[in-house]
Parts: C-alpha cells; structure tokens; sequence
C-alpha cells in the first residue's frame, strides 16, 4: 500500500492518470483547473515516451487527443466550461469514431465566460447536450480528491472497456483543495487488446479512424450499435454512495462538492430531529435511477441540491417517476450552499 | 508481357469518386507513388480533410484518420506525438488549410511538427456546391460571391504557402500546379522532398497544388486548364519558397 500525500486536486488528478498509464496530455490554459496541465508539462516529459503539449487552442487540443486516441495511446485533456464547450465537437468526433480519452471539466459558473468560481451547471452539458448526434459520455463525479483520484484511473479502463470518451467532472472546489490522498494500484487486466489503431498497416490490413458514414442505413445501424454500448454500460458501470437512507423519510439527492455539504447538513438536521438521508450519484451517466426510484417507495419527499438553477434534479424527477414530490435548491453563479441553508430548506420540505 | 505502368500500391482499388476533370485523382496518384517509392506504405498514417476528398481515406490504402473540417493538423499532431517515428500527411483542400483550419495549420507548421500537407487549392468551396473560398480570386464568381469577389467586402485571397513560409518551423514550403504534364512531374518532386523532408526531420513540409475545380467553375475540364493558367498562375507563383539551400 502506498503512502498518503497531500495533494491539490487538479495535481492529484494528473498524478492520477499519469499512474494509469497516460503519457500523452493536450490542453489549453483556463482558469480554475492550470495546476492540472502544469503538473503533466513537469513530468510527462520526464517519462519514456511522455508528451505534454501546450496546443493553440482547445478546438487543436481535443483534436490532438483524437488523433493520439486513435493511434492507441492513452490520453487526457482538461479543461474548465467555456473550453469544454470548445471541445464539444471534437468530443462528438472521438464518441463517433469509438476512441477512449479521457475529459476532464473543472466546471466554473456559466453561460458565456461566466465566473471562475465552482459551479455545477454544466451537468446538462455532460449528461445530455455536449455536442452533435446520438451519443454519450460516461461521467465522473468525484466528491473529494481521493475520489478524484480513484475515478480518474478507473476513467481510462472504462474508456478502452467501452471505446468511449470518458468525462471525469469536478467543480472548481475538488480542484483547488488540497486532502491527502493514495494512489491505488486499481489497473484492469482484462481489457480488449487495441488492434483497430492507426500505427502503421505493417502485415495487415488499413486501419480506418472515422466517424463518417453517408449512407443513412450504415449511420442508423452504428447509431444503434453505439446505445447498445450505452445501455451495457447501464447496466455495468453506475455508482452512486447512500448515507443516513435506513429510516429516512427526505432523500437529498446530490453530487460533488454539493453532497459533501449535504453530508453536515444531514447532521445537523438529524440533530433537530429530520429523518433525512443522502442519494450520491458518482456516475452522472450512467445515472443511478433505480436506487432513486426504490428510495422513493420510502421517503415522503426529495430534495435535489446543486450547484445550478436546477439540471440533475430532472434526472431525479425521472427516476422518481411521479411517486413522490421532489424540491429543488441550487445556488448558482459560483455561490455556494451552505449547511445552514440546507436545513432550512429540509424544514420547508417536512412542512 | 512487362507491365510498365499501373496503380500505385499505395492506392486502393476503390474507384474515386471525383467529377471528370477534376484534379483531385492527379494529386491523390502522386502522393501515393511517393509513399510507394520512399517504401514507406506500412508507415504511412494519412489524415483525410472535410472537403472533396472527405473520403480520401478510402482511397489510400495504408492507416488513416478522417478528421474534422479544418483540424487535419490537430490530429496529424496527435498521431505522430504518439509514433514520432512514423510518417504522417494530411490532406486538405482550401477552405479545410485556409479557413476554418488556418489556426491549426499556422501553428503545426509554427511548431515545426513533422508532418506532411498536401494542400489542394481550388480557389472555391467544391463539395458544399461552389461557395466563395479564402482563395477565391478577386472578380471570381462564386454562389456566395455572385457578383465577383469584392475585395473591399471580402478581402482578399490569402497565400498561405508565403505566410507559412515565414514560421521557423517550417521546413519546406512549395507551391506547385498539375496543369500540364511537365508542371505535374515537378508537384511530384516537390511532394517527395516535403515526405524526404519529415523523414529527415526537418519539421514542417507544405505544398500546396493549384488545381482545377471545372464543376464549380462552370467550365470545360479543357477550359478550366486555361483559367487556372490565365488566372491562378500571375496571383499564386509557383515553386520552392522555403528550403533549406543545400536541398535547392
């Protein structure tokens, strides 16, 4: 076992997906997530075979990412929400060709070029609407710098699993604070051997990276072939943590930075006598739907709590399915809730 | 019987898919009988454009990516980042290197990236049906120029193989033409120092080959050989614009 550091989260991550085996980093500058790309300029050089590249601009980078992806290497690119939006279409690209990357979003408060502040208001970006086209990234979301580190070497298994992009999302917060962390040896060795990349068609036949098809039969038919991957990866990969959910009669429903506050909140509640209880997605794709929907032939009601005027709570709306009611509070913009208010809002929602 | 003349094994035997006259299949033959005399088809990695020849990766038969309207460089950077000691070429026409790629090829070539591009310019737009193109001559009519190109509106057609030139990165910059039998013998050498090129690595090789869109130009393939000589030829000059002297 290895020792514990204390480490920056945006450091942690690069650490993290250096120890997974990633030697090729393309990025852009964008404040709040530098200390992340800084970290691989200083030691990915320093690897047999590591590259660091500074690109002109995050549209290069994840076409960068896309071009090593497809030549077999593993690989990362960070960014934080204005620069996600840049790379959305080159992200589009990678899911269409079926590359694995990785994708990391240091999400900082929107629309336009927003603040630089944590935010969790590009969930529907991540989750639904990231670019062009049937398709999906499985989604991340650590709620502390060990998680961080933990999902983002998982992130590169599940990449080269599924031949998907990966997204590992975290606000501002999860990137600027520092907690010791562990690096686990939690590597995969059951992975499909890469035989489709772009390396040389040395005694073989052409490799083709492409994700253009122009016959509507072919498009529909890999259109298809890409939701079975989706659903397999429903039914493989959804991760969500409970806590205080044994007796409760209120479910918060909430992820990232925005459970941790959750987690004293429901102290603070249960102190006052408020039977409530905590619903975590890890994974936001794939989302875990049917621990919600269970809870809700439980609890009287749901509080969904976030960073945003309100994205995952449609998610949980769906998954509860009308059985119960369920409230919603956000703070956006880079605001941050607070325990105290959330306990006021669980005084409102018992009514 | 001798055969002395055939398809290049760097060629598929897919049939293209270009318009009769078109000079696509030219450049796609020259390009490939270099890979083919340089030996080099199993290390060959091609990055195909948006554009006319979106599907040039059906065409060359050895590892290709097909990128992103403009991004050709981007990935070619990320390919040969990942096999450095491979050979990597895009191929991209004039709205793909000029327009909406001008930031990446800028800055592949800035970086001295060692890759090869083969930069068609048609002075037009020719798989979207014949729009105006940064290369677009001054007076062409286009559909998004129908009155000619106004250079007080539009600007003016950019050069891209003199600015590129000017980038410490980039090694070898050659402008070149497949109008006539003996100008398509010089493309070819110039495509083959711009593969030596990268194989020495040099850095960043470009040539870019004035070629004829007949289609969009609403002429004769007959006719438009003499527009791109009467036209073409006095705005974009050809030959070597930057080489080292003693590949000169």
């Amino acid at each position: 076992m290895s020792e514990k550091v204390l480490m920056k989260g945006n450091e942690a991550i690069a650490e993290a997906a250096i120890r997974a085996n990633c030697k090729h980093f393309f990025g852009y500058p964008i404040t709040p997530q530098n200390e992340l790309p800084a970290y691989m300029a200083r030691k990915l050089p320093k690897i047999d075979g590591g590259v660091f590249l500074q690109a002109e601009s995050e549209v290069a980078a994840i076409n960068m990412v896309y071009g090593a992806a497809g030549a077999g290497a593993r690989v990362m690119t960070s960014s934080s929400s204005p620069g996600i939006s840049l790379k959305a279409e080159g992200i589009s690209y990678i899911a269409g060709a079926e590359l694995p990357a990785v994708i990391v979003n240091i999400v900082r408060g929107g629309p336009g070029l927003g603040g630089i502040q944590p935010a969790q208001s590009d969930y529907f970006q991540a989750t639904k609407g990231m670019a062009h086209g049937d398709f999906k990234l499985v989604v991340l979301a650590p709620s502390s710098v060990q998680e961080a580190v933990d999902l983002t070497m998982e992130a590169f298994d599940i990449a080269d699993r599924y031949r998907n992009p990966v997204m590992v999302i975290g606000d501002g917060i999860i990137g600027q604070m520092m907690e010791p962390v562990e690096f686990k040896d939690i590597g995969a060795d059951d992975l499909p051997e890469k035989d489709w990349i772009t390396d040389g068609a040395k005694g073989r036949e052409k490799n083709v990276i492409n994700s253009l098809h122009l016959q509507p039969e072919d498009l529909e038919e890999h259109n298809w072939k890409l939701d079975r991957k989706y659903k397999e990866i429903k039914k493989n990969e959804v991760k969500y943590e409970t806590e205080n959910m044994e007796d409760a009669e209120i479910a918060i429903v909430a992820y990232g930075t925005t459970a941790r506050i959750a987690k004293t909140a429901i102290k603070e509640a249960r102190a006052e006598g408020i039977k409530v209880g905590l619903i975590r997605p890890i994974t936001l794709f794939p989302f875990p739907e049917e621990v919600i929907n269970q809870a809700a032939d439980q609890v009287d009601s749901f509080l969904t709590v976030e960073m945003s005027t309100g994205q995952m709570v449609e998610d949980v709306r769906l998954a509860v399915n009308g059985k119960k009611p369920v409230e919603f509070y956000g703070r956006t913009g880079g605001m941050i809730p607070s325990p105290a208010e959330i306990v006021e809002q669980l005084k409102e929602v018992r009514g | 019987m001798e055969q002395i003349a055939g398809r290049p094994n760097a060629l598929t035997d897919k049939e293209f898919h270009y318009c009769p006259g078109c000079t696509h299949g030219i450049v796609h033959r020259l390009v490939a009988e270099v890979i083919d005399e340089l030996g080099v088809q199993e290390e060959a990695i091609g990055v195909a454009p948006v554009g006319c020849a979106v599907l040039a990766y059906e065409y060359f038969d050895v590892d290709m990516h097909e990128a992103a309207h403009g991004r050709a460089p981007a990935v070619a950077t990320g390919v040969k980042r990942v096999h450095p000691d491979k050979v990597v070429f895009t191929y991209q026409g004039d709205g793909d290197f000029a327009s909406i790629g001008t930031a990446e090829s800028v800055h592949a070539a800035s970086r001295g990236e060692e890759i090869t591009a083969i930069f068609i310019n048609n002075a037009i737009y020719g798989m979207t049906g014949g729009q105006m193109a940064p290369t677009t001559l001054e007076g062409q009519k286009t559909t998004t120029s129908p009155y000619g190109r106004d250079v007080d509106h539009a600007g003016h057609p950019i050069k891209m193989s003199e600015m590129l030139a000017t980038l410490e990165g980039a090694a070898y910059v050659a402008r070149v033409s497949v109008d006539s039998p003996k100008n398509i013998k010089k493309a070819k050498k110039a495509i083959k120092k711009a593969f030596e090129v990268q194989l020495a690595g040099e850095g960043f090789a470009l040539v870019e080959v004035l070629s004829t869109c007949p289609t969009n130009w609403g002429l004769s393939p007959l006719e438009a050989i003499d527009w791109l000589q009467e036209n073409m030829l006095p705005y974009y000059p050809l030959g070597e614009i930057k080489s080292k002297e003693e590949d000169k």
